[in-house]
């Protein structure tokens, strides 16, 4: 269960454009009839990404309306589930890893990094409104700990220069390169590889 | 070591390219009529020999579960659905299985379908796997473009559509039943078992619910055959597994091994060893956090399968191998698996849901050596009255790590906070002082 702050700025009025219309029309279609209500979760996703990364109460009501739900239960699981940011967290959101697979490879010092180039407490957007930080539970990366997810994708095997580099180009607007930052081949042990090897060269 | 033919994920660094043509090169889908076409019985007969547990962390026999499916499907419809939630920390391997290896896990998808007479397949992807999900859509529309899956599947005559469905960062949705509630649209907390998903599951359906490592080694057992699996590893432990090492060790990796691999071996020669040389090894979390963590003497000599992580009061779970070295602060580490146990928490049942925020506050309190000597036994005593009282079992997977450090790091955290009860010192604590303490030395106060 994650504590949630929903933003005290709410839009007026939410609908879902054309693209998002097509793409949560072609969702609806995954799930058996009568089965509408298990859409809720890819629509809430749908409606984040329409909205600028965050999800105003009046998608909520919109999205219960279109799956003819109750109010509450599409607000249970907004608030239920980590990934739905009710409040907004700018145009890169920044989450890092520091759970102790993370942490005892050093997830703090790109915590610094965060609380010295973003903003001083997590979930506060920067100074030009661009993008804001959190600490989140494990990503599923621990292989290239430390790591951290901005938006989508994935940045892997930092330390502090490589972390600061990146912070830096997020706040000015700028995506940067995903992937390792050690220049790894994914999860293969660096220069130690036992297996698989004569397939490597075939 | 393990042969390299032995090795069913021959894509797990992405040399050869995930796409179908080749992942067909690698064998991926070359007789999957052939081996459908000898029958249920023969496909759940042969998985039962190869004696495979589930990779997912509980190690229950996998034949034995497609088994429990109703052998005729009545009114209402059968679902598989895969469990590629990941996000046990220190486990990283299903996200390899589906970025590079799509394809034995669709292929797998339709042999357990086929197996347990499902014709719609869920995958219950993390949220947080966004850029996985879309090399998984890839390749499912490559199976679909190709005939592979959908409307008589790969020629068998069988039905299969296989649909992902995105989780949204909760843990909990690993668990099997809370992972069905998810999908069904509501908050992911875990149902009561029995009944059972075999036979009520996915809305209200039989339902299979297995891990994506699971499903995707089982075309290449059929292939391969039982005989060939089970003379891996050791008996009730066969096969092979995907090890994730992390932590303080010179090249974190993955790699696929023999079930029952010295974790030893593991670390030295996979993982290059220890930070700081084997003697600097303070401890080892053998299978994701929730398992209890291994001394130095233990990991010495350990071997990694499930039977022999239970007899050292441990557990094989996801094989996440989690080293620490004597630079780390034992004491911290386990205070934040507690906090990520007290984040995590679905908050249905009181024991987990206050208990977990109980062992974490301890803990940390602990680690800056403010805790009483009592608070020792008050932690252990607090794990107790978490484990077994909850109706997943996320209780014990909260309560056992700290179980396991207290089991092996007592010394350590009494050395740190040898002390009487906090408010005889007089201490300023920002945390809540308990009541308890605070009458036992207003008592000692008085006499």
């Amino acid at each position: 269960m994650s504590l949630k702050k929903i933003s005290k700025d709410q839009p007026d009025k939410f609908e879902f454009n054309q693209q998002s219309l097509e793409a949560a029309n072609k969702i609806l279609s995954n799930y058996p009839m009568g089965k509408e209500k298990s859409a809720v979760m890819a629509l809430l996703y749908i409606a984040q990404r329409q909205n600028n990364n965050w999800i105003p109460l009046s998608a909520i009501k919109y999205i219960a309306k279109f799956l003819n739900m109750p109010y509450i239960k599409v607000y249970e699981v907004a608030t239920f589930y980590s990934m739905y940011n009710l409040s907004p967290v700018g145009n890169f959101h920044v989450q890092i890893c520091t759970t102790t697979p993370c942490m005892i490879r050093g997830a703090y010092k790109i915590v610094d990094v965060c609380k010295k180039k973003i903003s001083e407490k997590e979930n506060v957007l920067s100074e030009n409104g661009n993008c804001s930080w959190t600490e989140v539970e494990c990503l599923g990366a621990c292989i290239n700990a430390p790591m951290m997810q901005i938006n989508n994708d994935y940045y892997e095997d930092l330390d502090i220069r490589q972390s600061e580099k990146i912070i830096d180009e997020v706040v000015l607007g700028k995506k940067p390169k995903p992937g390792s930052y050690r220049g790894r081949i994914n999860s293969e042990p660096e220069n130690n590889r036992k297996t698989l090897l004569d397939l490597k060269n075939a | 070591m393990l042969k390299d033919e032995d090795r069913i994920f021959k894509n797990l660094y992405n040399d050869l390219g995930a796409d179908l043509n080749s992942s067909k090169k690698r064998g991926d889908w070359t007789n999957t009529k052939e081996l459908c076409e000898k029958g249920r019985d023969w496909i759940i007969d042969e998985i039962k020999k190869s004696e495979l547990r589930g990779r997912g962390g509980a190690g229950f026999p996998t034949g034995l579960k497609w088994s429990f499916a109703p052998k005729e499907v009545g009114s209402r419809p059968h679902y598989l659905v895969i469990n590629a939630d990941e996000s046990e920390p220190g486990t990283c391997k299903d996200r390899d299985i589906l970025r590079f290896e799509p394809h034995k896990l669709l292929e797998g998808c339709l042999i357990a379908a086929y197996a347990v007479n499902s014709h719609k397949c869920y995958i219950y992807l993390r949220g947080e796997y966004y850029n996985e999900g879309i090399e998984l859509q890839k390749a499912i529309d490559e199976a679909y473009k190709d005939n592979l899956i959908g409307k008589n599947a790969s020629g068998t005559g069988w039905d299969l559509d296989i649909y992902i469905h995105y989780g949204a960062g909760a843990y909990i949705c690993g668990e099997e039943t809370a992972l069905l509630e998810s999908i069904e649209g509501n908050k992911g907390q875990p149902r009561l078992k029995p009944p059972f998903p075999a036979l009520v599951g996915l809305y209200g359906c039989p339902t299979i619910v297995n891990n994506v490592e699971t499903v995707s080694v089982v075309p290449t057992i059929l292939r391969k055959g039982s005989k060939w699996f089970a003379s891996l590893g050791k008996p009730k432990n066969t096969g092979t597994k995907i090890f994730c090492i992390s932590g303080n060790v010179n090249k974190p990796c993955n790699v696929e091994e023999e079930m029952g691999i010295p974790l030893k071996d593991l670390i030295e020669t996979h993982a290059g060893g220890v930070v700081g040389g084997w003697e600097n090894l303070q401890a080892v979390i053998p299978g994701g956090s929730s398992m209890p963590l291994l001394n130095k003497e233990i990991s010495e000599k350990i071997t990694m399968d499930f039977d022999s992580l239970v007899e050292n009061k441990s557990g094989l779970g996801t094989a996440g191998i989690v080293v620490i070295n004597k630079d780390q602060d034992i004491i911290k580490c386990f205070a934040r698996i507690a906090r990520f146990y007290k984040h995590e928490s679905c908050g249905q049942c009181t024991p987990c849901r206050e208990g977990s925020g109980w062992m974490w506050r301890i803990l940390e309190r602990m680690a800056k050596g403010e805790a009483s000597r009592e608070e020792v036994e008050m932690l252990f005593d607090v794990t107790k009255q978490i484990e077994g009282h909850t109706i997943c079992a996320f209780g014990e997977g909260s309560a056992w790590p700290v179980q396991g450090l207290l089991r092996n790091f007592k010394k350590e955290i009494i050395k740190r906070n040898n002390f009487d009860p906090l408010i005889k010192s007089n201490k300023d604590i920002p945390y809540l002082v308990d009541q308890h303490l605070l009458e036992k030395d207003n008592a000692q106060n008085k006499s």
